[in-house]
């Protein structure tokens, strides 16, 4: 493990903020240890995390259609899943930030992995109907100026026919049409965030791509802030 | 702003996106620069930037993770 001398802030770290070295340290000791210390010291972070779950699942309610017990009950797994985790991978912190903010970073992991396996849930109609009449409900596009729209949404659907994979098909239906939200399909597919995220941008990029050689789209659009 | 700009919004890629792997892998030290200065984080890191302007659940999982650093800083 590599820690940097005390007083240093290390690589990444805010330049006028140096990290508190003294706390992390002690941390990755007490939890890096056999025995009664190490059990001691889960046992605060467990108490920790369970804080952070559970304001983080308070903040996220909405999305869970939760609350109560069940929604404890939610953060309780977290924080237990995430205690499991920081022990496992203790080994692997590079006092590139605080001990306590590398530690939020599994927690809140854990909540989003939960809230998109909670997901599936709820009823739901089955992921294959692409539903096409959703479309500017989900963009925006308002009814009652259609005729601006109307040849864009005409195009983007062919694009989407024509030009896209299977799986890249399957994934834009799930997520655009049918808003499934992504870590809920991460589940679904049996993927990884990283790899349909990466499915959605190049799906993304090639029906822009089409929709710009076809004069629907300007091909330089304002960049986003 | 024309009817459809949402749309072409969704669709824009920017090619400094590394994917939700780098951010995921960064996001500690991300959370902790920008708690002190957003934009500090931005310039150190635009990778990760241009990826959390994108990527709603990475995005959602910075403010969870802000919010924490934040309480934390706030009892300490």
């Amino acid at each position: 493990m590599t820690m940097k001398a005390a007083g240093s802030p290390p690589e990444g770290a805010a330049d006028d903020k140096p990290v508190p070295e003294a706390e992390t340290e002690d941390w990755v000791w007490a939890l890096s240890v056999e025995g009664t210390q190490r059990e001691h010291a889960a046992a605060r972070l467990h108490e920790m995390l369970l804080r952070a779950a559970r304001a983080e699942t308070r903040r996220r309610s909405g999305q869970l259609r939760i609350s109560g017990p069940e929604l404890d009950d939610l953060a309780h797994q977290a924080a237990a899943d995430a205690v499991v985790a920081i022990i496992a991978k203790i080994g692997e912190f590079r006092g590139e930030s605080r001990f306590t903010t590398w530690a939020y970073k599994f927690v809140i992991f854990e909540v989003s992995a939960k809230i998109g396996r909670h997901f599936w849930r709820r009823p739901r109609v089955p992921m294959e109907a692409a539903d096409w009449e959703r479309l500017p409900d989900r963009f925006g596009l308002d009814p009652a100026r259609e005729s601006e729209w109307r040849d864009l949404a005409r195009a983007l659907r062919q694009a989407v026919e024509e030009d896209l994979t299977e799986h890249q098909r399957r994934v834009f239906t799930a997520i655009v049409l049918d808003a499934v939200p992504l870590d809920a399909l991460v589940i679904e597919l049996g993927s990884s965030r990283n790899a349909i995220y990466k499915t959605m941008f190049d799906a993304r990029r090639k029906l822009r791509a089409r929709l710009v050689a076809n004069g629907y789209l300007p091909e330089n659009p304002v960049r986003r802030s | 702003m024309n009817s459809w700009s949402e749309l072409d919004r969704f669709l824009q890629t920017d090619p400094r996106d590394e994917g939700c792997a780098t951010a995921m892998e960064l996001l500690h030290i991300y959370a902790e620069l920008a708690t002190a200065d957003s934009s500090a984080a931005e310039r150190r890191y635009p990778e990760v930037a241009a990826h959390l302007r994108s990527c709603g659940p990475c995005a959602e999982d910075l403010e969870g993770l802000l919010a924490a650093i934040r309480a934390d800083l706030a009892e300490s």
